[in-house]
């Protein structure tokens, strides 16, 4: 997380309109750090911050954005990916945009990665110590649907006021046997906070547990920043006998073969074909190069 | 046989080759100068400049053609252009009774000081299209008068005399204002980070809020005390000078709104003041941003909570259109893997529905 102040040569900038080193003018991201350290020291407390206005749209990933612009340095490696995949147009957009501001390396090999920027999962690869999971947050207040104020929202956090999460999950299994959240399932952060973990499938939530990596989270339009720093608590909350589960596939990915992955469905034709193929594009390829194969390739 | 999707980097490349094409539109055509825009749409200027929070007719300009004239789009560029700028501090207030006032009118009075001066209005327009400007007809000379040296009393100085309408809050308690740019905001707001997120809030939101006032919800009983547009002098205090440095001057729109107000338990009846100041002539966000200011003040003001313009976190959360748009148009971002979630729990759902022999049963006995 080398940072230093530089400017960016934007050649094709006529002096009209100039940017700083990824973007962010220095201030701001002294700012924005000053935010990750406080979440850092508070894991899964939300630490309000004063968003910028990002050049790409609110929802569109601008508080990750804000993030890695604001710890990526000329010496990093970043990896951008939306859905598992290093090639959906938003994490080419991203990447772009960081190619033009800051000309740091980019990478699709989750292993290569200093900063990965990510929307809606984890990688398949396990995290290592050093690197840095920045996710891109919408709505970062896991209490929101229940309770639509923030006045009301911090008040429950402060004073653990967490019982009516649990009344929603227990009203889940009542009506359909089952916790009916498949995604952004809330997670506990060291025994303290209830925390959003953005709305990645449930089936990364153990990932995030004892993980050797910082992970942050940014919410622009929100105006939130938080942190769970590298070998902290995450529990996924459950009740004694309805315990936490991760979805299992019912067959393993037809390009890779692998069986212990999140896979994307892909409609093959109008006849109801169907494949299940790796969601985690670099993860899939690195099995593939390695001989592994899926029912198609055999 | 299946291959994952690739090309997706040419794919956005394409696009945008395609919109910069679009844009340009028939080459036979002449291109847009900044200069047409900043000289004939010159309230899509201003409105950009207000809601985007930047002072800068070229810009603005810049925005507007790059936008194709989308005005949400280019709101959003330049507010993505400002928010890099450093601060370099904050001005004086502004002194509006010091205005040169180009157009100023009261509701409340016939007549009064300094007169009332319609100025460049579309008011008692006849909305006729107009075949002889789609020629290019060149408009007359306007009438001009000497610009007046005199300070303009505002209507609201006049009432306060008497003590009728509450007054203004002087700013000593706050020397320096929030700073919602560069501070997060956290409710409730103070009524100057209020006013801050209400000038750059979205004229349509403002206007359907200060609309919901006036059919009931929330009523204020509302008279346009005053509207004024002008221009006004900006000056900087700056530690090395004993004087306060000229910046130079903009144009301002302000509305002074008077709403008669029968008392609470904290405060005699009197007349109470909304308040709307936003940049260039923009007489309808001004008037929006009045009436809704004075809606928000009900708590401030003892009055009961009865609708949606009253509740602050409702309004100041879904005023600002940068982040409406982005959020609402997210949707279009691929959510794969959510929805696959989605799929596998409704089909695990309904298989048990099917059934009818779930866990669901069992788990409601």
């Amino acid at each position: 997380m080398n940072t230093e102040a530089r400017a960016f040569d934007w050649a094709e900038a006529p002096a009209i309109a100039t940017y700083n080193f990824a973007y962010l003018d220095e201030q701001s991201k002294r700012m924005i750090r000053r935010a990750i350290l406080k979440g850092i020291a508070v894991p899964g407390y939300q630490v309000p911050f004063a968003s910028r206005e990002m050049p790409m749209p609110y929802g569109w990933g601008t508080g990750g954005v804000q993030v890695t612009a604001s710890i990526i340095g000329p010496d990093d490696t970043l990896k951008v990916i939306d859905q598992g995949a290093d090639d959906t147009t938003n994490a080419i957009s991203i990447r772009k945009f960081f190619q033009r501001t800051t000309g740091v390396r980019t990478t699709t090999a989750t292993t290569e990665a200093s900063i990965i920027q990510t929307r809606h999962r984890i990688p398949e690869t396990p995290l290592t110590a050093g690197q840095v999971l920045v996710y891109q947050v919408p709505i970062p207040e896991p209490l929101r649907f229940l309770e639509p104020r923030e006045t009301e929202t911090r008040t429950m956090h402060a004073l653990e006021e967490y019982g009516v999460m649990h009344v929603k999950l227990y009203e889940d299994i009542a009506r359909h046997g089952h916790i009916a959240t498949t995604y952004a399932y809330p997670v506990m952060v060291q025994g303290r906070y209830v925390t959003d973990p953005s709305p990645t499938p449930k089936f990364d939530n153990p990932k995030m547990d004892q993980c050797p990596a910082l992970q942050l989270f940014g919410a622009g339009r929100e105006m939130r920043i938080y942190a769970i720093p590298p070998w902290t608590e995450v529990t996924s909350l459950d009740f004694e006998d309805h315990p936490f589960a991760v979805q299992a596939f019912d067959r393993p990915c037809a390009l890779c073969g692998a069986d212990d992955v999140f896979l994307d469905e892909v409609i093959m034709d109008d006849q109801g074909g169907r494949m299940f193929v790796c969601s985690d594009t670099d993860h899939c390829n690195g099995r593939q190069q390695a001989g592994h194969a899926g029912e198609q390739e055999t | 046989m299946y291959v994952a999707v690739k090309g997706g980097e040419t794919a956005i490349d394409n696009a945008h080759r395609l919109l910069a094409d679009r844009r340009r539109g028939n080459r036979d055509v002449a291109e847009l100068g900044l200069d047409h825009i900043m000289e004939q749409l010159s309230q899509a200027v201003d409105r950009v400049m207000s809601e985007g929070a930047l002072y800068d007719r070229e810009l603005a300009a810049l925005a507007i053609k790059q936008a194709r004239g989308d005005m949400i789009e280019a709101i959003f560029l330049a507010r993505a252009y400002r928010t890099t700028l450093p601060r370099f501090g904050y001005t004086n207030p502004v002194d509006t009774a010091a205005m040169q006032v180009e157009r100023r009118i009261s509701a409340c009075f016939k007549d009064l000081p300094g007169g009332q001066l319609l100025g460049p209005t579309f008011d008692y327009t006849h909305r006729l299209l107009d075949p002889g400007l789609a020629e290019g007809a060149t408009p007359e000379t306007p009438e001009t008068r000497a610009p007046e040296q005199a300070r303009m009393m505002r209507v609201s100085d006049f009432l306060g005399q008497e003590g009728l309408l509450e007054p203004a809050p002087d700013g000593s308690a706050k020397p320096v204002p929030d700073d919602i740019a560069r501070t997060p905001m956290t409710y409730p707001l103070d009524r100057d980070a209020r006013l801050q997120a209400l000038a750059r809030g979205d004229e349509g939101f403002l206007l359907s809020m200060a609309y919901s006032t006036q059919r009931g919800y929330a009523r204020s009983h509302p008279f346009a005390g005053e509207i004024r547009i002008g221009e006004v002098e900006l000056e900087l205090e700056v530690p090395e000078l004993d004087f306060a440095a000229p910046l130079g001057r903009i144009q301002v729109t302000e509305c002074q709104m008077v709403n008669q107000f029968q008392g609470s338990a904290k405060a005699p009846p009197q007349f109470t003041r909304g308040y709307g100041l936003v940049f260039g002539q923009a007489e309808r966000k001004a008037m929006a941003m009045s009436l809704v200011d004075r809606s928000l003040r009900a708590t401030e003001l003892g009055e009961d909570l009865v609708a949606p313009a009253q509740d602050e976190e409702f309004v100041i959360a879904h005023a600002d259109n940068v982040q409406a748009t982005g959020f609402v148009e997210h949707l279009k971002l691929p959510h794969y893997v959510d929805f696959q979630s989605e799929l596998d729990l409704v089909r695990r759902l309904r298989a048990e529905a099917a059934a009818g022999t779930g866990e669901a049963r069992e788990a409601a006995e």
